[in-house]
C-alpha cells in the first residue's frame, strides 16, 4: 500500500504521520506542496496537521490552492482515499471535498489534551478496526476546530452515516460534538484529533495505531 | 484600480471573537453594546483602469479565496 503524505510551508505533523503509516507496513513518499502530481499509485494521500502557510487568511486556505492540491482533489474524484487531520481537515473543507467549515474554538483558546472520542461508525476503511460506539483516547491541538455545518448538511450527514468521531466531552463547541466527517463515498475522512500522536507506548496511547492498520490491510487486501 | 473587499460572517453563524470584544466593552464601561460581529476588509491594487472588470475580478477572487462561503458573505467595493 503506497501512501503520500503531504508537505505544506508550516506542516508539522507530517512525520509523525509518515511513521504511523510507515509502522502500519506502508509504503511513504513526502510529497512538497509545490509538485503537480502524487507518486505513481498512490493509494491514500495524508494531510497533516500544522500550521500551513502560517494559517494566513483562513487555516489551511491557501494550502487547498496549492499546485499539489488540485492532485489530491483528482485523486478524491477518482475514488482514491484521503486522510486528513487537523489543519488537513481545514484544508480538505476548504478545497470543498468536505462539507462544513471549521471556526475558531468557542472558548477562543487553544486546546492542547487528550480527549475522549467515541467511534459513531465502523463502515469506513479508517474505521473499521474499531466498534462503533467504542472510546478512544486521542491527543488534540488546535485552535480552529469548531466544526460548523448547516442544518441541512448535518441532517444528510447523520442519514448518510458520516460522522465518523465526536467528542464523549465537547472541547472546541463543534456542532454535534463532531470530531471527524467522512466524504459521501466514505474514502476521504478528516478529523480534528491526532491518531499519529497515538500509535506507539511512549506517546501515551496506541488509539491510533488501529485507523492505520485497517487502512494499510484493506489496501493490500483490495 | 483599488477594490475592497469586506468579508464578513454570514449572519446566524456564530463568531465567538465578535462576543469576546463585546464582552470587553462592557467590562470597559461601554453599555449598550448589543453585538459585535468580527469580519476581514481585504484591499486589491489591480493593474485594470475598468471599474467593471476590477469588480468582477475581485469578486471571482473573493469567491474563489478571500471568503469562504459556507461561513462567510463578501461585499466588493471598487474605490478607484
Amino acid at each position: 500500500m503506497r501512501a503520500a503524505v503531504v508537505v505544506f510551508p508550516g506542516s508539522n505533523c507530517d512525520r509523525d504521520m509518515a511513521v504511523a503509516f510507515e509502522r502500519a507496513g506502508a509504503d511513504v513518499t513526502l510529497v512538497w506542496h509545490k509538485d503537480d502530481h502524487l507518486p505513481e499509485h498512490t493509494d491514500i494521500v495524508g494531510v497533516p496537521g500544522g500550521f500551513s502557510f502560517g494559517d494566513y487568511l483562513r487555516c489551511g486556505a491557501i494550502a487547498a490552492k496549492s499546485p499539489i492540491s488540485r492532485s489530491i482533489i483528482a485523486h478524491a474524484g477518482r475514488g482514491g482515499y484521503v486522510l486528513g487531520v487537523c489543519n488537513g481537515f481545514q484544508m480538505l473543507t476548504e478545497t470543498g471535498l468536505l462539507p462544513g467549515a471549521l471556526m475558531r474554538n468557542a472558548n477562543l483558546k487553544f486546546i492542547c489534551k487528550t480527549v475522549d472520542l467515541v467511534v459513531e461508525t465502523a463502515d469506513s476503511a479508517f474505521t473499521r478496526g474499531y466498534a462503533k460506539g467504542q472510546r478512544l483516547t486521542i491527543p488534540v491541538a488546535h485552535h480552529d476546530g469548531n466544526y460548523q455545518v448547516d442544518d441541512v448538511t448535518l441532517a444528510q450527514l447523520r442519514a448518510e452515516d458520516r460522522i465518523a468521531f465526536t467528542y464523549a466531552d465537547n472541547p472546541n463547541g463543534s456542532i454535534a460534538d463532531i470530531a471527524g466527517v467522512l466524504s459521501a463515498n466514505r474514502r476521504v475522512l478528516g478529523m480534528m484529533p491526532h491518531p499519529e500522536r497515538a500509535v506507539d507506548p511512549a506517546h501515551g496511547g496506541t488509539d491510533g495505531v488501529a485507523m492505520f492498520r485497517s487502512l494499510v490491510e484493506g489496501m493490500v487486501a483490495a | 484600480m483599488k477594490v475592497r473587499v469586506d468579508v464578513m460572517l454570514k449572519t446566524g453563524v456564530l463568531d465567538p471573537q465578535g462576543e469576546a470584544v463585546r464582552h470587553a466593552l462592557g467590562a470597559m464601561g461601554f453599555a449598550g453594546v448589543e453585538g459585535v460581529r468580527q469580519g476581514k476588509v481585504i484591499e486589491l491594487d489591480l493593474a485594470t483602469d475598468d471599474a467593471a472588470a476590477a469588480e468582477a475580478e475581485a469578486t471571482e477572487m473573493a469567491d474563489k479565496l478571500l471568503a469562504n462561503t459556507v461561513i462567510e458573505s463578501f461585499v466588493v467595493k471598487v474605490l478607484g
